[in-house]
């Protein structure tokens, strides 16, 4: 299949269907990579939005987007995807309205939303094999809360609800779940990884997806200044990092074979670096070195490259 | 022209106005004893005998989701639940009649776990009386079928335009066939004119935002508002779909029905279908020389205050029957009648609440006619009763009793409210 090539940043659409203006945090990475999939999406578009830092997005009686937005709820938005595409098809099938009305529908949800009170509904929207695309802004915590720790917040981290004190030094005792995987096991068409630092890869994976009917979903590390405490204009230089020591697999799985489009099976960073870079982790450094937990980090990353093959 | 009689269930009813109404997507998600619905209108599609789009979904949760989604986007949109299910459903009762999606949703009531059952009370469909949706409560099968046809032209009408739910009791109507007198298709038409959202459908040349947020209470207030009058409208707009109805099939609906009203100087207040029941009593005690009437309340929301008002106004004695329960507060729509009543100058001096029927439990004509014997006496003392009295028979004490032995318990000795 020969599709178009997104080698550099140049080749980013010019036309902006998100612009500027929102109430969004400065520097937020899930907005940026929101900006990309519209402009590559196109004006023909619905967003459906779950409860989450997006939401703040379009604010009454203010929208930022070109295009469509319906707000839902925090469990539902890959349900109310469903109501939506079911209900083009029908007015396009009874000729309400053209074929050339037709809009793309495009779930947008934190990972709070996609990796706990909304993976039912997401199980069935895959299920059912629901043609829509999936973003998931993954800030790693209940950032809109003020960063309480989600399904998708890393072991060792310090969150608003996983503080580390005296009984457990570490913070959070919890991995992260592989959403990635969870979703792969629903046997989607297309399902991918995407950093704010990979732009060019993000922009190819889009079109790779756009070929396919059925779910296609992204992953986005997604860096929160106020929650990893690091500053607005820090956010890619950590996303970069992310990639570079390999705790950020950039990947994509078609109809469920998974290829890594950035390879890090050799000549990764030490993760302690990402780490360092980052409020969150400040507690394995200071004021006591927590070596045991550093070394555990290390070898999650190590083990995952080491499963990784050809 | 003629018209067949024919031999429904509630559920079957439900399905028949459904397809009559050439509704165009159904989510789905099942739950006794609404199931039933969802495999009929499953089976009509599948068999090409309806031109319909079902989609199973995955939680009632995620069927209101899609449901209000896709009528928000513009098509007729039908799904019905019970109990445990409209509740997991909660959340996008609220948001559904927020977005002014004008679907129509059954209910078939059934009491709420815990304990776990399967029979009906109204504590499920009543828990969503500030939802924003409309609400018919149905007496037979007849008017089941009729009222989903007339909740949609409720729901979709431009004054209105908030979703809408036709309960009916599980079991009592869901499972029990009654002779139905089927709309004819092109008189539905007539009376149903395509769904069609003011605003356009969502597409690419009328971009939409649905459901903003907002984050002043001023905005939140002014949308609030607005549902609430909307819902207000709904009186007015039932009227006029109402005597369009009875025009073109016959059959006449109020907000309320009166039976046996007219000089009753005594009146039990009834919802759904245990009014059956509570009509019987009436008439034995019309019999005997009582002058008793019942009050049957049909649109529960918006609340027909006026009406029941002007109903109620001159009578000695009124007695509210509650098929639910507040827990630590009592019948719910026992306060309702009241606070309608309160201004009147010639509000009846009495008025007493009564909870039964929880759970499905049957209700003898005796107990319906203690209710209306304990207002006329009541009526003429100045004895006044500040609770709810809970029915509970000594048979119905008997049975426990029973149960507790079965399971090897002991049977505690208290006393309780006696009924009669």
């Amino acid at each position: 299949m020969s599709i178009k090539q997104h080698r550099t940043i140049r080749d980013i659409p010019l036309e902006e269907s998100l612009t500027a203006g929102t109430m969004l945090c400065a520097g937020c990475g899930g907005v940026l990579l929101v900006r990309i999939l519209e402009k590559m999406l196109g004006p023909a578009v619905v967003t459906v939005n779950a409860a989450g830092c997006m939401s703040m997005i379009s604010v009454y009686p203010y929208t930022p987007f070109k295009s469509s937005w319906f707000y839902v709820a925090m469990p539902s938005a890959p349900a109310a995807a469903q109501g939506i595409r079911d209900a083009l098809d029908i007015l396009i099938e009874k000729k309400r309205i053209s074929r050339e009305q037709d809009l793309k529908v495009l779930v947008v949800t934190g990972d709070g939303a996609a990796a706990d009170i909304g993976l039912q509904s997401t199980s069935g929207a895959l299920h059912r094999k629901l043609d829509f695309y999936y973003l998931v802004y993954d800030n790693e915590a209940y950032s809109n809360t003020g960063f309480q720790a989600s399904g998708s917040s890393p072991y060792g981290s310090n969150t608003k609800t996983t503080s580390p004190g005296s009984m457990a030094p570490q913070g959070l005792s919890l991995d992260k779940k592989d959403l990635f995987e969870i979703w792969r096991a629903h046997r989607p068409p297309y399902i991918a990884t995407v950093s704010p630092a990979h732009i060019a890869d993000m922009m190819q994976k889009i079109e790779t997806a756009s070929q396919f009917r059925g779910p296609k979903l992204f992953i986005a590390l997604s860096p929160c200044p106020p929650g990893w405490s690091i500053d607005s204009d820090k956010v890619i230089r950590v996303s970069k990092m992310a990639v570079e020591t390999g705790v950020w697999p950039l990947k994509e799985a078609i109809d469920g074979r998974v290829k890594h489009t950035v390879m890090m099976r050799s000549n990764r960073r030490p993760l302690e670096e990402y780490l360092r870079m980052q409020g969150r982790f400040e507690h394995l450094f200071e004021p006591v070195l927590q070596e045991n937990v550093l070394k555990e980090l290390q070898k999650k990353v190590d083990d995952y490259w080491a499963s990784v093959s050809g | 022209m003629t018209f067949e009689k024919e031999l429904l269930t509630g559920n079957a009813a439900v399905a028949t106005a459904v397809r009559l109404a050439g509704v165009e997507y159904i989510p789905a998600y099942p739950i006794t004893p609404q199931t039933e619905i969802i495999e009929l209108l499953s089976k009509w599609i599948d068999e090409g005998k309806m031109q319909s789009r079902i989609v199973l979904m995955d939680s009632e949760h995620s069927m209101m989701s899609a449901a209000g989604a896709a009528a928000v986007t513009g098509v007729r949109t039908f799904t019905a639940s019970s109990s445990q299910g409209l509740l997991y459903a909660f959340e996008m009762l609220y948001n559904v009649a927020g977005w002014r999606a004008p679907i129509v949703l059954a209910n078939v009531s059934r009491a709420l776990a815990a304990p776990i059952t399967l029979e009906p009370d109204h504590n499920d469909v009543l828990s969503a009386r500030g939802s924003g949706f409309i609400q018919i409560h149905c007496e037979t099968c007849q008017e089941v079928i009729d009222s989903i046809l007339m909740a949609y032209r409720i729901a979709e009408d431009g004054r209105v335009r908030l979703p809408a739910i036709v309960n009916l009791d599980g079991f009592y109507l869901s499972y029990t066939r009654e002779p139905v007198q089927v709309p004819d298709q092109k008189l539905v038409e007539e009376f149903l004119p395509e769904y069609s959202p003011p605003e356009g459908y969502i597409c690419a040349s009328n971009p939409m935002s649905v459901a903003s947020a907002v984050l002043d209470g001023r905005a939140y207030s002014y949308f609030k508002y607005q549902m609430h009058l909307a819902s207000l409208n709904a009186l007015e707009v039932h009227e006029r779909a109402a005597s369009d109805f009875e025009r073109l099939f016959g059959r006449k609906y109020g907000l309320a029905e009166e039976f046996m009203l007219q000089d009753a100087d005594y009146v039990l207040v009834t919802t759904n279908s245990f009014s059956t029941m509570a009509k019987a009593a009436a008439v034995d005690l019309r019999k005997a020389g009582k002058k008793v009437g019942i009050l049957r309340i049909r649109m529960v929301r918006p609340f027909p205050r006026a009406a029941i008002a002007r109903m109620l106004a001159g009578k000695k004695g009124v007695a509210v029957f509650d098929q639910n329960i507040s827990v630590g507060s009592g019948g719910i729509l026992y306060p309702e009648i009241l606070a309608a009543l309160y201004h009147q100058s010639d509000r009846p001096k009495r008025i007493l609440s009564f909870i039964g029927g929880l759970g499905g439990k049957r209700l003898s004509s005796a107990e319906f006619r203690h209710m209306l014997s304990a207002v006329a006496s009541e009526a003429e003392q100045d004895y006044l009763h500040m609770q709810s009295v809970l029915l509970f028979t000594d048979q119905d004490w008997g049975s426990v009793k029973g149960m507790l032995r079965i399971a090897g318990k002991a049977v505690p000795e208290e006393t309780k409210e006696d009924a009669h």
